[in-house]
């Protein structure tokens, strides 16, 4: 795959407004992959945490948008826990799942949650999954 | 140790699908020697941090519930380990940043200072009683148990926040257990996610994540998985039925409460311990081991 490489790009202005939300650096980022290989959920994602990276480095944020990461992001912190830079990738996909929510997109419609998991399942997840999937 | 009364903070999962955890807690504490003083102002702590420090909107519903723990005390103890995280990580902020402690307070009309010291019920036990006074009072020691100790990751992490014990390898957990007369077993998972509030719109993600966990327990020779988080225990219970069915080595074991562990070593009446609402058995375990 050949990736275009321009000042224009890399100056993305998405990628600072994203930054600014997300009170991370992508700069400091030196691709050890380190989240990736900690990372649950990385065998489903589309771009794993490390991509997700070097993506925005590159100013392509258009394909992590793109890309089912942000909605399968646990939070667990095992990312940013194992990062020998300090960077939470997790919080910068929580910047990007924010960016859609608060424009008033959903992920999941209220009324496509099943009833009996409503029913069932504990007040927690049922609070924590509208915060991180509806808008 | 003088008779000690400590604010709780129960949270909405623990009044409701997990009333076993804090009855159970409850009662233990008792038999212990301190009281759990339930705050008479609460609210949910919504249930989850926000990871961007750009979203001061989500630290008010933890805010509100931490000032009303400052007009009751200088501690508070909770059980769910979100809660837990969630709790410590506002109180973070709003004693570290004066900017945001200044927004917060504006909003939920408050002056809340950042105070509170919040200690989960491990920590009020290893701390505050000490694991050698609560191994004296074990009547019912959980003698021959083999069982994994399954801290999940809002108990843990990010560390400098937490800092409950150890991020990679803690064992407050195990030195609990052992306390109590179980054997822990060292399992590879015991800090890994269970695929939290993905149960909402992606079980297989969570099936995947808990059976991993799980595996890794029995694999390593776990009878009992013991959890601290409502969720940990929704996602593990749920997901086991069709763990065992995708893999014919494994032998699906009982997920419990650590409170519930507690209250049976303390000698509590099992019949008071709500191992009903568990959807895993234990009595089978505890006849073989003669426990029961």
């Amino acid at each position: 795959m050949k990736i275009r490489i321009a000042n224009d790009d890399i100056q993305s202005l998405e990628v600072r407004r994203l930054e600014r939300v997300s009170g991370e650096d992508v700069k400091r980022c030196y691709q050890c992959g380190n989240c990736s290989g900690g990372c649950p959920v990385s065998y489903a994602m589309e771009i794993p945490p490390t991509k997700v990276m070097r993506f925005l480095q590159l100013g392509n944020i258009e394909d992590v948008r793109k890309a089912n990461t942000m909605w399968l992001c646990v939070g667990c912190l095992q990312c940013y826990s194992r990062c020998p830079q300090g960077v939470s990738v997790a919080a910068i996909l929580e910047g990007l799942r924010q960016e859609v929510l608060r424009k008033g997109a959903s992920k999941t419609e209220v009324r496509d949650v099943p009833f009996p998991f409503l029913k069932k399942a504990p007040q927690q997840a049922i609070v924590c999954g509208f915060r991180k999937f509806v808008g | 140790m003088e008779h000690m009364k400590i604010p709780y903070y129960p949270g909405c999962t623990l009044n409701t699908v997990a009333k076993q955890f804090d009855t159970s807690a409850r009662e233990a504490a008792s038999i212990i020697g301190f009281e759990m003083k339930e705050l008479s102002q609460w609210n949910c702590c919504g249930a989850t941090f926000p990871l961007t420090p750009d979203n001061v909107i989500g630290l008010t519903a933890p805010a509100k519930v931490l000032s009303s723990a400052r007009k009751e005390g200088d501690t508070l103890t909770t059980l769910c380990s979100v809660c837990y995280n969630v709790l410590k990580r506002t109180n973070k902020v709003i004693r570290d940043n004066k900017e945001k402690r200044n927004v917060i307070n504006g909003f939920i009309e408050e002056e809340y200072d950042g105070s509170v010291n919040i200690l989960h019920y491990l920590e009020v036990l290893r701390d505050k009683v000490g694991f050698d006074k609560v191994k004296g009072a074990v009547k019912r020691p959980l003698k021959g148990i083999k069982a994994a100790t399954y801290y999940g990751c809002m108990l843990l992490r990010p560390f400098e926040d937490i800092g409950i014990d150890k991020a990679e390898s803690p064992t407050i957990f195990e030195d609990l257990l052992r306390a109590l007369g179980a054997e822990p077993v060292e399992f590879a998972n015991k800090i890994e996610c269970c695929g939290a509030h993905l149960a909402m719109n992606n079980e297989e993600v969570v099936t995947n994540l808990s059976g991993k966990v799980m595996t890794s327990a029995v694999d390593a020779g776990a009878e009992l998985i013991v959890t601290t988080c409502p969720l940990c225990q929704f996602n593990l219970e749920k997901s086991q039925p069709r763990v065992a069915e995708s893999d014919t080595g494994y032998t699906p074991v009982p997920v419990v409460y650590f409170t519930q562990a507690l209250g049976l070593a303390l000698g509590q009446d099992i019949e008071t311990l709500g191992f009903e609402k568990n959807s895993s058995d234990i009595m089978p375990l505890l006849k073989k081991k003669g426990i029961a």
